[in-house]
């Protein structure tokens, strides 16, 4: 096949399957395309799949049917060895009885590369991690934050053309993680390879990624940019994946175009965006931000005009999170942003809630 | 309470404490004396919870070793039998007979010891104690002893007449030689070597050398025997290290299992498998693969002793590799291959490496309880199968020559202490998994 296209899939998931037992599937029917130098980011809960997913494209796993491609050859029968793909472990997998210089420059020996070229590439790969002074060290007398480093240098050093990371910033610290995450998005722009990341850490996901597929059940729920993810979701699953989130179950009553509207609970009525509804008289669930929910709302800027009774206030410093009883429903959530004229809410007040229809979005009954 | 009570009078007492380490505690106490007081406390406690077993230790285990130790070089049997005769030896020469006063000597030494009760007669032991140096020594002194009080000097002539030996310049010279508390000769003779003319020390003939080349062989087939285990433990260790612990442990059963069978049913197992008319051979024989005439010896000779102990030492090679197997992540072998090493280069370059701190414990165990093992050998060893423990088992229940024995247990134990010096010079002692 000829694809001179450069946003064409580098990497193909072409209807994978991936049982374990014989009995249930693992990953059920994956399609998944994964374009040069792009930052993809499996997210999903425990147990969806996501490793078996990164096991499979490194060749330690096969799946079970299906064809994964990179660059347009199927890799199937390929062992790991021989595909050029960088790994960076949920422990480092650091070897212990080699110094760092001699754990980077072991995918370098194995390539049978001369003494001079690896030194010059490893003392490179740790200037880029700024772990220069550290090759003479064992792993042991590293912080996790500096084997991080090292791991993803080691897995960087000879310059493979897809690297995979599987939860590599799951044992550190949120500030270190935060760091981390800056630096590896770093090093993934300045040299444009192709990224595919695995956690289960949604704000991790939203900042680093150039797409996210969240997996759920063994499938892929949404694949999209982050933004997207976030303000588009697709289903009910990943509305409540992503983010905060009031879901309202109901029945579509009518539809007009790309509006429709909802019943809830006993007589209340909402008009919801119709992103995943089948028709009339079919179940659906409302997902709606916090956020995007205004209070002491007026009749004209808004589709929906609700009241309901404050039960609990929490603060968080730069918002207050308002619980509200709304129709019925104890667990309705408002964002109100802590900015300076807002004025004090108190715990048993009636508060008007207002929101647009294109907030509100009906999706998929869950 | 009690603070504030012996707060005045610690830091009164503690000045000088304090000038020298600068901290105190809140009480006053200099900071490191109340910390050497909590750590006295914690070691003594540490100390007698150790004690039971250093008491047991030091009866059934340190102070045998330390008497056998002594035993090798102990060597009262002469000295206690003729100290009058010692004493008119001293100045002899040792080229001729010596004179008369001397026989003199030896005939009030026998006459003083036949005064004695018999159990604290000390010519007898002298008899068996030079019969290890001159065989028909024993002979000599026991007929003597017969009939030493019918002698008449002059004395020279009675106890050549009794005894041609007692004209034999070399049985002076041993009793010259032998004559003082402590000796070297069980170590002369354990080496091989034994005493000439000149009193230096020479190699054995030929045909009587036996202890250092049976040493060499101890240590080869405990080398042999060590590296058999390796091999056969390191692939089982890894296989139970990558199955699943429900079938890790049933093959952890098999691997036990010589532990659990009595040792003579194990070794009649080996007999029946083994032997000219046993199971194996004649398996050969019906297949074709050897002739009828030509049955293999398996057992009772150094074959026997190598399939036998290395079936039994098994478990001490397999059960600190699988312990330190079972510690490494597969994560080490996936990594190695996604970094681009052949299954092969991940295995030496990757995995083997982490796996030396177990080999090392396996080899040390197997290899020291090999080098000292008795029991196996002596049943299926036969002749060439033989270690040096057997011989040492000889001596002490055969021969009764237990300064031979002492001297030989006391050069195995050296030996095998120097290998561990060396192993842990070598790689390092600290390094070591046994479990
Ligand atoms: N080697 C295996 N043998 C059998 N089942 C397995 C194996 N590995 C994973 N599974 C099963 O496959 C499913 C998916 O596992 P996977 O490790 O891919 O999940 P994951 O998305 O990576 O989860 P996590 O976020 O917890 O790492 C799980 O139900 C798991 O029990
Ligand atoms: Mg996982």
């Amino acid at each position: 096949m000829f694809d001179t296209r450069d946003d064409a899939a580098f990497v193909r998931f072409d209807r994978v399957q991936k049982s374990y037992d014989g009995s249930t599937l693992v990953v059920k029917d994956l399609n998944l395309d994964i374009a040069r130098g792009e930052f993809l980011t499996m997210l999903g809960p425990s147990g969806s799949g996501k490793t078996t997913c990164l096991m499979m494209l490194a060749g330690f796993e096969t799946a079970t049917s299906g064809d994964i491609l990179l660059g347009d050859r199927p890799i199937n029968n390929i062992p790991p060895h021989k595909r050029g793909i960088g790994m960076v472990f949920q422990n480092y997998a650091l070897f212990p009885h080699m110094t760092v210089g001699e754990n980077l420059s072991f995918p370098l020996e194995v390539r049978g590369m001369g003494k001079s070229d690896r030194e010059a590439k490893v003392k490179r790969a740790l200037d880029m991690v700024q772990m220069g002074s550290f090759a003479g060290r064992r792993p042991a007398q590293l912080s996790g934050g500096q084997q991080q480093r090292i791991a993803l240098a080691r897995a960087l050093v000879f310059e493979p053309e897809v690297v995979l990371m599987d939860e590599p910033l799951g044992a550190l610290d949120k500030n270190l993680r935060e760091r981390m995450q800056y630096e590896i998005k770093h090093i993934h722009e300045s040299l444009g390879v192709t990224v595919v990341y695995v956690t289960h850490d949604q704000t991790e996901a939203l900042t680093m990624s150039d797409k996210v597929a969240v997996f759920d059940d063994g499938k892929i729920q949404q694949l999209a940019a982050p933004d997207t993810l976030y303000e588009r979701p697709e289903n009910a699953f990943v509305a409540a994946f992503i983010g905060e989130n009031n879901t309202l179950r109901g029945r579509v009553t009518a539809i007009e175009g790309d509006i429709c509207t909802v019943r809830i609970g006993g007589d209340m009525q909402v008009r919801a965006l119709r992103v995943n509804v089948d028709g009339e008289g079919a179940e659906t669930t409302l997902s709606l931000r916090p956020e995007r929910v205004q209070i002491d709302a007026g009749e004209d800027r808004f589709d929906n005009i609700f009241t309901g009774k404050v039960q609990e206030l929490i603060y968080l410093g730069d918002h207050i999170r308002v619980r509200v009883s709304v129709a019925g429903n104890d667990e309705f959530i408002v964002k109100v942003p802590n900015a300076t004229g807002e004025r004090k809410i108190k715990v048993g007040e009636e508060l008007r809630l207002g929101w647009t229809a294109a907030d509100c979005r009906a999706l998929d009954p869950s | 309470m009690a603070q504030a009570d012996a707060g005045p009078a610690l830091t009164g007492a503690s000045g000088s404490g304090r000038s020298r380490s600068g901290l105190v505690t809140a009480d006053g106490t200099p900071l490191r004396r109340a910390l050497e007081r909590a750590e006295r406390r914690r070691k003594l406690a540490a100390f007698l919870l150790v004690a039971p077993l250093l008491a047991f230790l030091l009866v059934v285990f340190i102070f045998p070793i330390g008497q056998m130790m002594w035993r090798s070089v102990d060597n009262p049997q002469v000295v206690d039998a003729v100290p009058r005769t010692l004493e008119a030896l001293r100045g002899w020469d040792g080229n001729e007979l010596p004179e008369e006063r001397v026989f003199a000597a030896l005939h009030a030494d026998f006459m003083a010891d036949a005064e004695l009760p018999r159990r604290e007669q000390k010519i007898g032991p002298m008899g068996i104690r030079l019969n290890y140096e001159l065989s028909a020594a024993r002979g000599a002194i026991s007929r003597t002893g017969r009939n030493v009080e019918s002698f008449e000097p002059p004395y020279k002539e009675a106890f050549l007449d009794q005894h041609r030996l007692w004209g034999d310049v070399e049985l002076w010279r041993i009793i010259q030689r032998e004559g003082r508390p402590l000796t070297l000769s069980y170590y002369v003779a354990a080496l091989d070597r034994q005493y000439d003319a000149d009193g230096s020390v020479v190699l054995r003939d030929e045909n009587r050398r036996i202890y250092v080349s049976l040493f060499m062989r101890t240590l080869a087939l405990s080398v042999a025997i060590t590296f058999l285990c390796f091999l056969l433990g390191f692939p089982i260790a890894y296989w139970m290290s990558i199955l699943p612990m429900r079938y890790a442990n049933l093959l952890m059963i098999c691997v036990l299992l010589p532990f659990w069978t009595s040792l003579l049913v194990r070794t009649t197992a080996w007999i029946v498998l083994l032997q000219q008319q046993g199971v194996i051979n004649t398996m050969l024989v019906t297949l074709g693969i050897i002739g009828d005439d030509n049955r293999l010896s398996m057992i009772y000779n150094m074959t026997g002793t190598i399939v036998a102990m290395t079936h039994i030492l098994l478990p001490f090679m397999v059960l600190p590799l699988y312990s330190v197997m079972r510690t490494i992540p597969p994560s080490y072998m996936r990594a190695a291959k996604s970094l681009g090493a052949t299954p092969a280069t991940a295995f030496r370059r990757v995995y083997f490496p982490q796996t030396l701190p177990g080999i090392g414990a396996g080899a040390v165990l197997v290899f020291i309880i090999s080098i000292g093992y008795y029991i196996t050998p002596a049943l299926v060893g036969g002749q060439t199968g033989r270690m040096i423990s057997n011989e040492i088992a000889r001596h002490m229940q055969q021969s009764l020559n237990w300064g031979l024995a002492a001297a030989l247990g006391t050069m195995l134990l050296v030996g095998v202490l120097i290998l561990y010096w060396a192993y842990n010079r070598l790689v390092g002692a600290d390094t070591l998994k046994f479990g």
